[in-house]
């Protein structure tokens, strides 16, 4: 107190006082930087390494091991027989093929769906509009995933109201086929590739779009030099998401896709049905692969900064 | 003899944005090769006139001719104006020699043919090396050079600058007025400057317009605009003066109107005379290069006077001081009265 020369007031024999372990604690955290990262990424980090990292490298490890088909016993001698079977037999090319054409497609319709409706947002529609808009884009997301794929089972059915809009047209409802899968699996994606696009355009400046036209360029010049190149890495982020889930995919195809195999489907018979657990891992191999391939190409254009 | 035709003509033009009208009943003559500045405050309706007459608003009523031919209703690209905008508008994801052979590109220009028409741009902005660089990679005074070259490249009639220089240092901004100045005298084409800075439009322009709430408050040169105001306003936003009502012009020289007078037109002494009007000093502010003397003169208002350091009164003024003014007629200007 003595040596304090403020220490008349309250406030000067507060400051004084022994400091609380918890008042130490902060202090030691406020001033070393990398304790506090270490501290706040520990149990995040702990999870994905478990959960994530582990659980693939079990399933990348399941895949060399095998099914005694007589007692249905999973042995662990190694071999490579489940990936050759991959590689020859036809039926896993097709469906690979498949696969992948529908999670093409299904991205690249949903592109081409997203781009008018997110332009419309982000440059035309009024404050109000664009509110209405991203509520209602968000809204289908709040409803199950099962729910969506049955009302489309509902849709596409004979009698249902596809046909009905589709008949004066000459036209006939898809019923549950592959393209039935891919309308369905399109619409349930849908929010996922509007959303990254609107926020592309909306960082999209004005007045960049009127200096390109004020330099001369016509709408569809200022659209291919300006806006597409500036938005491509929020394209690619929207793509990934359609991809990769439709990748994934068995139930919607389960629903709406009549006999249509995925993937996804043959993992699915191989774990239940079959119970042939490291076959289903060497399955499950592909998508992953696929998805590398895809993510590392995408990379390039920058879209993981925009996820 | 016959008239040459005005680079722009606007008629009537008004803009309103909803209930708010930004632009009311404008008409205007600007001459071909002209530097002509538009000053105004912020919402002055400077900036909204510069977008119509680009094409990017659409007047609510009047029109817009370019070169005699009425451009009303065109779209940017069809008309022969370009502009360099206030934050640049620079594409990021094209390079420096890309942005400026932009205008040439939309207009089908050989890839060879653009660059090398990009390159002697550049180089009259004194950017010559730099074509390779990524806008991001530029300073703020490069880019603006960059926005500049992106513009003239395609040789406009007439060239629209909205507060190219807003976003610059002072020093920067010192240096780009003598630049655009040399550049629009080697390039005779008529420039469109927007700026709320009146030192800058002054310095600048051939002619001034002064906007005030939608409207031109006086359009004339430099001079006319600083010598000869016409209205409060413009008295007061061209320069710093001092406002005289009329029972102050009547006190101090026998008539009663609204008058401005300049600070740097009153002199200070201590001699008393008949010629002299006494007060005392509120406050002198000393800025460098001269002193800003505030008085409260005993006749009823309060002026100031700017006295130039090194001058004959440039002694130090202090708080209380008595003091002489010296306030000669001539330099009082009679302001219109609404």
């Amino acid at each position: 107190m003595i040596e304090n020369p403020v220490g008349k007031t309250m406030k000067g024999s507060d400051i004084s006082a022994p400091k609380s372990f918890a008042h130490r604690v902060s202090s030691r955290l406020y001033t070393n930087a990398k304790l506090r990262l270490r501290l706040l990424i520990a149990t995040p980090l702990l999870w994905l390494a478990l959960v994530y990292v582990a659980a693939l490298l079990a399933l990348f490890v399941t895949a060399f091991w095998t099914m005694d088909s007589f007692t249905g016993e999973i042995r662990a001698d190694w071999n490579i027989e489940n990936f050759v079977k991959l590689f020859t037999n036809s039926l896993y090319q097709t469906v690979t093929l498949r696969t992948l054409g529908i999670a093409l497609l299904v991205t690249v319709v949903d592109i081409l769906i997203a781009l008018p409706i997110a332009f419309f947002m982000a440059k035309i529609a009024s404050p109000r509009m664009r509110g209405i808009l991203v509520i209602s884009i968000l809204m289908p997301l709040w409803a199950s995933y099962l729910v969506k794929a049955y009302a489309w089972r509902s849709v596409l059915s004979n009698e249902g109201i596809l046909q009905w809009l589709l008949r004066p047209l000459g036209l006939d409802t898809p019923g549950y086929s592959l393209v039935g899968a891919a309308l369905t699996l399109g619409y349930i994606w849908l929010p996922y590739v509007i959303l990254p696009i609107y926020t592309g355009l909306e960082k999209v400046p004005q007045n960049i779009l009127e200096a390109s036209s004020d330099l001369g360029a016509k709408t569809w010049s200022t659209l291919r030099l300006i806006v597409f190149p500036l938005l491509l890495p929020a394209i690619a982020a929207g793509s990934i998401f359609a991809f990769s889930l439709t990748m994934g995919d068995y139930i919607t195809i389960n629903i709406v896709g009549g006999a249509t195999q995925m993937l996804g489907n043959l993992v699915y018979t191989n774990v239940g049905t079959a119970n042939n657990l490291p076959m289903a891992a060497a399955i499950a191999m592909i998508p992953i692969a696929i998805m590398f391939i895809y993510l590392s190409v995408i990379r390039k254009t920058g879209a993981l900064d925009n996820l | 003899m016959v008239e040459q035709t005005p680079a722009i003509s606007l008629r009537g033009l008004t803009k309103s944005f909803g209930s708010v009208t930004a632009v009311s009943n404008l008409d205007l003559e600007i001459k071909s090769g002209e530097f002509f500045s538009m000053l105004g405050p912020s919402g002055s309706g400077k900036t909204t006139v510069l977008r119509m007459i680009a094409g990017f608003e659409l007047p609510t009523s009047g029109h817009v001719f370019l070169d005699g031919e009425d451009v009303t209703t065109k779209a940017p690209f069809d008309r022969d104006v370009n502009t360099v905008f206030q934050d640049y508008a620079l594409f990021p994801h094209m390079t420096v020699l890309e942005n400026v052979a932009y205008g040439l590109r939309v207009r089908g220009v050989g890839k060879r043919e653009r660059e090398a028409a990009a390159v002697e741009a550049l180089s009259t902005v004194r950017l010559a090396d730099f074509g390779g660089r990524k806008p991001s990679e530029l300073s703020g005074g490069q880019r603006q050079r960059v926005a500049l070259a992106r513009a003239i490249i395609v040789k406009p009639k007439v060239l629209l600058l909205d507060e190219p220089l807003g976003a610059l240092d002072l020093k920067l901004r010192e240096q780009m007025q003598i630049e655009l100045k040399e550049l629009q005298r080697e390039l005779a084409i008529t420039f469109i400057f927007v700026t709320h800075d009146q030192e800058e439009a002054l310095t600048l322009s051939d002619r001034v317009a002064v906007f005030n709430q939608g409207r031109i408050e006086q359009i004339g040169s430099p001079q006319e605009l600083y010598e000869r105001p016409q209205t409060p306003f413009v008295a007061g936003f061209v320069g710093t003066t001092n406002l005289l009502e009329p029972q102050d012009t009547q006190a101090l020289f026998g008539k009663a109107i609204k008058g401005s007078i300049r600070p740097e037109r009153i002199k200070l002494t201590t001699q008393n005379s008949v010629a002299t009007h006494s007060g005392k000093v509120i406050e002198a502010i000393y800025v460098g290069s001269a002193t800003r003397v505030h008085i409260k003169l005993d006749a009823g208002p309060e002026v100031t006077a700017l006295v130039l350091s090194g001058s004959d009164s440039s002694e130090s003024w202090s708080r209380n001081q008595e003091v002489q003014v010296v306030l000669n007629e001539k330099d009082l200007v009679q302001l219109e009265t609404k």
